[in-house]
């Protein structure tokens, strides 16, 4: 019976960095391990259309990739005469478990030996089992860059000598937040991207978002992993109001709400709920819980605000990220006046010397201020600073109409 | 990751002799060490690409208001040390990372193999994306 096709390449990629794992813990070398996989994946993708599911596919991978990876060895005998034993050795039972293998590899993928961006490919080509075709596009380089850029990372894990073991009890907490930081690197360069351009781009805030849920799926007790995956459902909820038709961004407070994804806000807000309740809020937590504020906000003047101000509080106490004291400058604005705002980002002035992003807040709480004049001088050097297209747009039409007489 | 544009212009830098009259081993030396360096930075995944452009004497200059058949003049009109002569595109790290690679380009050897000094310019491209974070 023919498979669909969305229905195959579901099952795949669950599957591939299971296999992948199982590969990797015998072979010990991620970059042949990859290609043997990635081998069995296209010999998968190629058969079982036609052939039907079989009534194992991981053991068929499995048996798959062992072979390709004997077939690699044996070509290069000489210098892995070790690894060609263990290789070719019979598939039999296996008896780790899985879960732990693709949890195992999400924590190589994301170690803090590689560059962010280097653990965003290698971790959406191994664990996402993304192709390096779909991973070039995404970022905009040429296939062969990529390509290049992912062999380099794997050498790079390999170098090191990372073994594929769970980080023990005293290294498990910082590696786990290293894993949460990649997977909401990817998460945002996904969202980042505005609709008209690079929609290619947004697949990766849903792959970003299907990785947290696998994530959550092996750590369900974690506060930060659900607050995570919460976070992302909560803030793509909103994709479908943030850009106009001509791809212009649309601020919160004039998004249409009824173009926001409910089901997505009902599973965000659940998850955020039930992060929140494991002890001690962390930081992605506490953003969960205000991106919740917002969404169940029916109208921007029904905002929550103070609520959002005591979170930016903690949030800001906890990261003493200058960024999260703007947000918290804002929401101090929402509830206080803009003169409470305009106070508490003064200091910024030397952390954030120069960046667009202080300029446009100062220019937005001017404006709430009345003092027009100011707030337009503000908009036109946030436009001159900012390197997204999209920002630079908005904020020298905010410029512009307020230049009107 | 951030992409930089690489902009070279027909300034010898420190070099006053035309490359054409330069020694065949100064200029062999020249042209091994470009493709060293590029093959480095294309294996470390950095360099996406790069052109050399036609000599500036072969330029036009177009205007148009849109409704009569536009103006073509010959170019250039600025001196030759201002014409391009050539772009690199590149996806790192850092603007840190961008000078490095400039630098690198710039100390390119000329006769007698001391380093040119070539003025490299470093421009980065704007991105599509709308940064995650405070939407106002």
């Amino acid at each position: 019976m023919p498979v669909p096709r969305t229905d195959l390449e579901d099952l795949l990629r669950q599957l591939a960095p299971q296999v992948l794992g199982i590969i990797m813990r015998r072979s010990g070398n991620l970059d042949d391990a990859e290609d043997a996989v990635q081998e069995a994946l296209i010999a998968a993708a190629r058969h079982w259309p036609d052939d039907g599911i079989p009534d194992n596919p991981r053991g068929w991978l499995l048996r798959a990739a062992s072979r390709k990876m004997t077939d690699q060895i044996r070509s290069d005998q000489a210098r892995r005469r070790r690894e060609a034993a263990s290789a070719a050795a019979d598939v039999g039972p296996v008896p780790v478990s899985y879960d732990d293998d693709t949890l195992v590899l999400l924590f190589m993928c994301c170690h803090p030996v590689l560059t962010p961006s280097s653990a965003i490919a290698l971790t959406l080509r191994a664990v996402g089992g993304l192709t390096t075709a779909e991973i070039a596009g995404a970022f905009l380089v040429p296939e062969a860059t990529m390509a290049q850029r992912i062999s380099r990372a794997k050498r790079r894990i390999q170098d090191s000598g990372v073994p594929f073991l769970l980080p023990d009890e005293a290294e498990r907490a910082a590696r786990l937040s290293s894993v949460l930081h990649v997977l909401y690197l990817i998460f945002s360069e996904g969202y980042a991207s505005t609709a008209g351009s690079r929609l290619h781009r947004q697949e990766l805030a849903t792959e970003a978002i299907r990785l947290a849920s696998a994530m959550r799926q092996l750590l369900p007790d974690d506060g930060e992993v659900t607050g995570l995956l919460a976070l992302m459902l909560l803030t793509d909820a909103r994709r479908p109001a943030r850009t106009g038709p001509a791809g212009e961004l649309v601020p919160l407070a004039e998004q249409d709400r009824a173009r926001w994804n409910r089901e997505m806000i009902a599973e965000g807000v659940a998850l955020a709920v039930e992060a929140w309740s494991r002890g001690p809020a962390g930081e992605y937590a506490l953003q969960a819980a205000i991106a919740t504020l917002h969404d169940e906000a029916a109208t921007a003047a029904d905002t929550d605000w103070p609520q959002i101000l005591a979170l930016y509080g903690i949030l800001e106490r906890l990261t003493g990220n200058p960024m999260v004291t703007l947000n918290f400058a804002v929401a101090a604005a929402m509830v206080h006046g803009p003169a409470a705002g305009l106070a508490l980002i003064g200091p910024l002035d030397e952390q954030l010397a120069g960046h667009y992003r202080l300029d446009a807040v100062r220019a937005h709480l001017l404006e709430m201020l009345g003092d027009t004049a100011a707030a337009i001088a503000h908009y036109r050097a946030a436009a001159d600073r900012t390197m997204s297209i999209p920002e630079r747009n908005y904020l020298t039409m905010k410029a512009a109409r307020l230049n009107q007489p | 990751m951030t992409r930089f544009l690489l902009l070279v212009n027909y300034d010898n830098g420190a070099v006053e002799k035309p490359m054409l009259e330069w020694d065949p081993a100064d200029l062999r030396a020249h042209l091994d060490y470009y493709n060293t360096l590029n093959a480095e930075l294309t294996a470390s995944g950095e360099l996406i690409g790069g052109e050399r452009l036609a000599w500036p004497e072969a330029s036009r200059i177009v205007r148009s208001d849109g409704k009569a058949a536009p103006v073509v003049t010959d170019g250039p009109y600025a001196e030759a040390k201002e014409q391009l002569a050539g772009f690199q595109m590149f996806d790192v790290e850092s603007l840190d990372r961008a000078i490095e690679i400039a630098a690198l380009l710039s100390a390119v050897p000329g006769p007698g193999g001391v380093p040119m000094g070539q003025p490299i310019e470093v421009r980065q491209v704007m991105e599509d994306d709308a940064e995650l974070g405070i939407e106002l």
